[in-house]
């Protein structure tokens, strides 16, 4: 092996600009290779590291999957009885038996749980009209299940139960409706009750959306207003482990009926993108790597072509087709291996370089610089890619010198 | 140095009924019904006009290439079913080729180049490797060459560093296919001087194709062939 190696060797050493070229490509490759999937897979984490910390885990609503059957269906199920103008029955909104259910899910290991009532409002300060959800909840609770409290800028979650009808108010929310901690305005609810209300605190979640259009109050508020005593029609999971959210979520639904929504199953639509982005970024990426690959083709090509002397001779010596194909396929991997190597130094600074480059992006959150992954899958795929590429590219070319006749160049020579 | 051990009697190369036919649109007749048989210890030579088909016979008996009919046996052993793993692993066993042209390979010392055949069957170590060589060189007047590239030597330099190596796995036969072509009269001359040594004081075996006559005749056998068949063979 050492000998095919020696003679591997001797052919890069008699083409170094074209074997320097070659290297180059695949570092090249490499390296943007790193780079793009540090970039992609960094604002990925980070993205879903935000989901994961400002929305909840699992939210329980007071909805349905399917709609509950009707009476009438019920009761002919699917007899050819034809009923027109039936009424549905009017289904009471909210989670029933709030209280059991609560319990049940927080008996589940690992979950915490707290109770919501949400509902649109439209809130009334110095002559602006601003619909927002207005959410009530238990301080105690909800503090084990958000972020809510490490999110306030100005007060303290604790003043909806110092002050009265005190509410807390995303920073958008405020700023658009001219309020400061202190002020009061009106709220009024689609049940038609208004009630005054003090801003006793604002939060900034970095999540635009629920800034600039929710705001948080005592559960007990919340009923009143929306009309709705001792109704809940939503519960807030947060669970220790994030990834189990969706088993969790359809083992509630199976339980309670009510329709159980993980972090991952409402986020479906951006975890999507991120598959389609993923998916654009490899296939430019390895594209790189395969043009590479042409690189590494072509000059063992011409090595083979170049030595079908020495091939002939080595055969003759009583070389095997597979010792040929060998001293090949080791030039390609080499260049393979030395441009793998390159192409990590190279993706490696790149990521610094980019690690440095800072700006504002005011989309779904804000980011003040390019969120980078810095572990080593990027290093692996990319070395795995190279090899294999490098391989493919050599492997061909080698198989063609290893049936190369002997006796065929012998008689062209002689 | 001694040669390889043989099997007692059989011949070093045997064949019976060769032919070799390229199988072109127009099928071309190599060489046909080739029936000879070379004992161990010979200076033997395959003589005939150019285009006669002497160098495809050769390769033939030096299994560089194989039969489309018949069979070459190479010290009683029938390489017709063998696979070509088996006939690489012979070559490089059991027999040494010297072309017309050196191809020793340009990147490697003369050391090297006549060191990659005992480096390839691994037969010894590498600094045992390394004496074998130098012995050899040094046998055939080479010792100062030995650290010099290939095209740092004259051409009969070069043809006799082919004869090292051929000689380098202690081969049961050299086979020689014009060795003295690109030479001139004298250096062509050495070649076969070599030969006639290896054959007399190591009691190796020898088999060369030349269209030279005069060559030929400083063998002890002289095959001729023409149009690929054989029309004389005449031992003295």
């Amino acid at each position: 092996m050492q000998l095919l190696l020696d003679i591997a060797a001797t052919h890069l050493r008699g083409r170094v600009r074209q074997t320097v070229i070659s290297i180059a490509g695949v570092a090249t490759g490499v390296g943007f290779f790193i780079a793009m999937s540090a970039l992609m897979e960094g604002s990925q984490r980070d993205l879903v590291d935000k989901i994961i910390d400002t929305s909840p885990h699992v939210l329980v609503k007071d909805e349905f999957r399917t709609p509950p059957l009707q009476p009438a269906a019920r009761l002919y199920g699917r007899g050819a009885v034809d009923l027109d103008g039936l009424k549905p029955k009017e289904e009471l909104r909210g989670i029933r038996n709030p209280r059991a259910r609560l319990a049940a899910i927080r008996r589940i290991d690992g979950v915490r749980a707290a109770p919501l009532l949400r509902g649109q409002v439209v809130m009334r300060h110095g002559g602006k009209d601003m619909t927002a959800a207005l959410i009530g909840i238990e301080p105690d609770s909800y503090r084990k299940v958000s972020d809510l409290a490490g999110d306030m800028i100005e007060g303290e979650l604790d003043h909806l139960e110092t002050a009265t009808n005190a509410v807390i108010l995303g920073d958008g929310l405020a700023r658009r409706l001219g309020l400061g901690v202190g002020d009061t305005f009106s709220v009024i609810s689609p049940a038609g009750i208004l009630l005054q209300m003090t801003a006793v605190g604002r939060f900034h979640s970095g999540i635009i959306s629920a800034d600039d259009s929710e705001a948080y109050t005592l559960l007990k508020k919340s009923q009143i207003v929306q009309g709705r005593p001792n109704v809940i029609n939503q519960i807030r999971l947060r669970v220790e482990d994030v990834n189990a959210a969706g088993d969790i979520a359809r083992r509630i639904e199976r339980q309670h009926g009510y329709q159980a929504v993980s972090w991952d199953e409402a986020n479906a639509q951006i975890l999507d993108v991120f598959i389609v982005r993923n998916t654009i970024m490899y296939t430019v990426v390895s594209a790189i790597l395969i043009v590479a690959g042409f690189g590494i083709f072509n000059i063992i090509s011409t090595v083979t072509h170049e030595k079908a002397r020495d091939i002939a001779i080595l055969k003759s010596l009583g070389f095997e087709e597979q010792d040929i194909r060998r001293i090949f396929l080791a030039q390609g991997l080499a260049v393979g291996t030395v441009g793998g190597l390159v192409g990590w130094a190279f993706g490696y600074g790149l990521c610094h370089i980019l690690a440095t480059v800072r700006f504002e992006i005011g989309w779904v959150s804000e980011m003040s610089h390019l969120p980078l992954y810095w572990g080593y899958p990027p290093y692996a795929i990319a070395a795995v890619f190279a090899l294999l590429s490098a391989g493919l590219a050599a492997y061909l070319p080698a198989r063609k010198a290893a049936r190369l006749n002997p006796v065929d160049i012998i008689r062209g020579a002689a | 140095m001694s040669a390889a051990p043989r099997i007692a009697d059989a011949p070093v190369i045997e064949t019976r009924n060769a032919t070799r036919i390229l199988p072109l649109e127009i099928p071309v007749t190599l060489v046909r019904d080739i029936n000879i048989t070379i004992p161990a210890g010979e200076f033997a030579s395959i003589s005939g006009p150019s285009g006669s088909g002497k160098s495809s016979l050769l390769y033939l008996l030096g299994l560089l290439d194989r039969p489309t009919e018949g069979t070459v046996l190479l010290e009683g052993l029938d390489t017709a079913g063998m696979s070509e793993a088996e006939i690489a692993h012979l070559r490089l066993a059991k027999l040494g080729f010297v072309f017309q042209f050196h191809f020793l390979l340009p990147e490697f010392t003369i050391l090297g180049n006549v060191m990659i055949p005992m480096r390839r069957i691994g037969r010894w170590s590498d600094a045992e490797a390394l004496d074998r060589a130098s012995e050899l060189l040094a046998s055939l007047g080479l010792a100062d060459q030995a650290a010099k590239r290939p095209d740092q030597l004259s051409g009969g330099q070069r043809q006799r560093v082919a004869i090292a190596r051929a000689l380098a796995n202690d081969p049961l036969v050299i086979l020689a296919d014009e060795p003295t072509g690109n030479l001139d009269s004298k250096n062509g001359r050495a070649v076969f001087d070599i030969f006639r040594r290896l054959v007399d004081e190591q009691g190796r075996t020898v088999l060369t194709v030349t269209h030279d006559q005069t060559l030929a005749d400083l063998t002890d056998r002289s095959i001729q062939i023409v149009d690929g068949r054989i029309v004389g063979d005449q031992g003295r």
